[in-house]
């Protein structure tokens, strides 16, 4: 496999999470200027060498000026695509492709939410409504985004034979991760009955197969991996990103079984010049039981369809062969509307040793993966503490 | 664009339904299901656009579909009020997908690979696309 001349162009140092599970009445502003705060100062930088910030809101098409302005930072560029969850791992590419061209040199990447503390009101969920009309499935009230995943899901499972036992077991070694982890919302014990036989949402998904509604933020910063060697102990190289959509609305999507991580990853992997039997831990956007599932498969860690086998028998669950989702995922952890900053600072935590109960040793090579919109973007990043 | 016989109705435009889209709401409520096709490239397209999302060009026409089609997928919405209902998306055999309800048969019993066929339902909300089970049908 050829290598790109890109690869490994950028470098993770500082990260910083505020406001988890419950922020306690704080703002979405103030959370996120904490967690922007500890991973400016953890990155050996002061807030007047961030010259670049990368953000975007659920709500507030300003929010890159907002969140600037909050900070003060006037930066020399700034991106606030809004990919929906996915976002910060398709930032990473932006990030770099801004430094690659001299545009920037420190980049603040950062989001964080309050929909614990502070519940959408029905009318805010209207308004939102009314700014993206989907004037063609709204009239049918699926109840989004659970009852678009449980269309793939259940597409899955008619084509694959893919079972709930296997949807259920995500979610059981998801809160078996979390149990290990101090910053994780729910911990209780969860079994596969449990989760099966939960009061049913949409069909063939229960609410335990539905990632959690917590407060939280998140931030890191990233540089050039040339000028991270001076300014952090163990910076964590970006080897490879790559992002793609497909369709906004799951009734355009094509093939509901499979997603735009085939190419999101494809780029990446190709990017970083490594293959799926080169990770060592990944961090994939389990929104919902079937996303990683669909993942595995479109990433190529299994082949189409063997996703649920994949995952069974206790493999992602701590101590198995493969360890998945180490910090509890969306499931059991966090899951402020979008969650993909949480993945990438979880994979840099295990890439530092800095997991603790939760580590998996000896962890050099970290696959992220995000999700937005209803399987809508895909974005993969391959990080790793050497180039 | 074909503009056909189908005149606009009178209520004011919501904002979620624009220009395009009330062409085929209109239709619907007069009891006409039509899709667009592309004059260029003759593939069918839904939702509706202006321009076809396959070739890029404006000489698109109205068309009625038959009305048949194929269960793709299938969620029961477990509502919170009132009777459990199903999402589905049916592969219409024009080829598009597209959103909608299967009717008039248990919940449970709508299964991915059903035939079915539309038919135009008038509710309290505006005119419904919805799908019922065709039957023995080839």
């Amino acid at each position: 496999m050829s290598t790109s001349a890109s690869r490994g162009e950028i470098a993770i140092l500082g990260t910083g999470l505020a406001g988890m599970g419950h922020a306690g009445g704080a703002t979405e502003q103030e959370i996120i200027a904490q967690a922007a705060s500890a991973a400016i100062e953890r990155s050996g930088l002061r807030k007047s060498d961030i010259d670049g910030i990368i953000t975007s809101s659920l709500t507030s098409p300003w929010w890159v000026m907002r969140m600037a302005e909050y900070l003060g930072i006037r930066p020399r560029f700034s991106d606030s695509t809004m990919f929906g969850g996915s976002a910060f791992i398709a930032d990473l590419k932006i990030a770099q492709m801004a430094i690659a061209a001299g545009e920037c040199e420190n980049v603040l990447i950062c989001y964080g939410s309050t929909p614990r503390s502070v519940p959408s009101s029905s009318r805010l969920n209207q308004m939102r409504a009314e700014l993206d009309p989907q004037p063609y499935e709204h009239p049918y009230k699926a109840f989004n985004p659970v009852s678009s995943y449980s269309l793939a899901a259940a597409r899955h499972m008619y084509e694959y034979g893919t079972t709930r036992q296997q949807l259920a077991e995500v979610a059981v070694a998801a809160r078996k991760w979390a149990q290990l982890n101090p910053d994780a919302f729910v911990k209780k014990p969860l079994t596969v009955d449990e989760v099966i036989n939960a009061k049913m949402i949409s069909d063939p998904l229960t609410v335990l197969d539905c990632c959690l509604v917590t407060d939280g933020a998140g931030a890191i910063v990233v540089t050039s991996s040339q000028r991270a060697k001076s300014l952090h102990r163990k910076p964590i190289y970006v080897l490879g990103s790559g992002f793609a959509h497909w369709h906004r609305q799951i009734s355009c999507m094509e093939d509901l079984t499979i997603t735009p991580a085939v190419e999101s990853g494809r780029k990446a992997f190709d990017q970083a010049g490594l293959t799926p039997a080169d990770v060592d831990v990944v961090e994939l956007y389990d929104a919902f039981t079937i996303n990683p599932i669909l993942f595995l498969e479109d990433l190529g860690f299994c082949k189409k369809g063997e996703g649920g086998a994949f995952i069974e028998g206790g493999r992602i669950e701590p101590g198995g062969e493969f360890p998945m989702n180490t910090n509890g995922g969306g499931l059991s952890c966090v899951h402020p509307g979008m969650y993909s900053i949480f993945l990438i600072i979880e994979a840099v935590t295990q890439l530092r040793a800095e997991a603790h109960a939760r580590q998996v040793h000896g962890a050099e090579v970290a696959l992220v993966h995000g999700n937005g919109g209803v399987l809508s973007s895909q974005a993969t990043a391959i990080l790793s503490s050497a180039l | 664009m074909n503009e056909s016989s189908i005149k606009p109705a009178d209520a004011p435009q919501s904002m979620t339904v624009k220009a395009h889209d009330k062409r085929y709401f209109d239709a619907l409520a007069q009891g006409v299901f039509e899709i667009p096709q592309c004059r260029d490239c003759q593939k069918f397209h839904f939702f509706p656009r202006v321009c076809c999302p396959y070739c890029g060009s404006q000489a698109l026409q109205w068309v009625a579909p038959s009305g048949k089609g194929i269960v793709y997928s299938v969620t029961i919405v477990r509502a919170r009020q009132g009777d459990d209902y199903t999402v589905v998306l049916v592969d219409l055999e024009e080829g598009p997908r597209l959103m909608s309800r299967v009717v008039d048969m248990p919940v449970e019993d709508v299964k991915i690979g059903m035939p079915v066929l539309a038919r135009i339902d008038q509710t309290e909300d505006g005119p419904l696309l919805v799908f019922t089970a065709a039957g023995e049908q080839s």
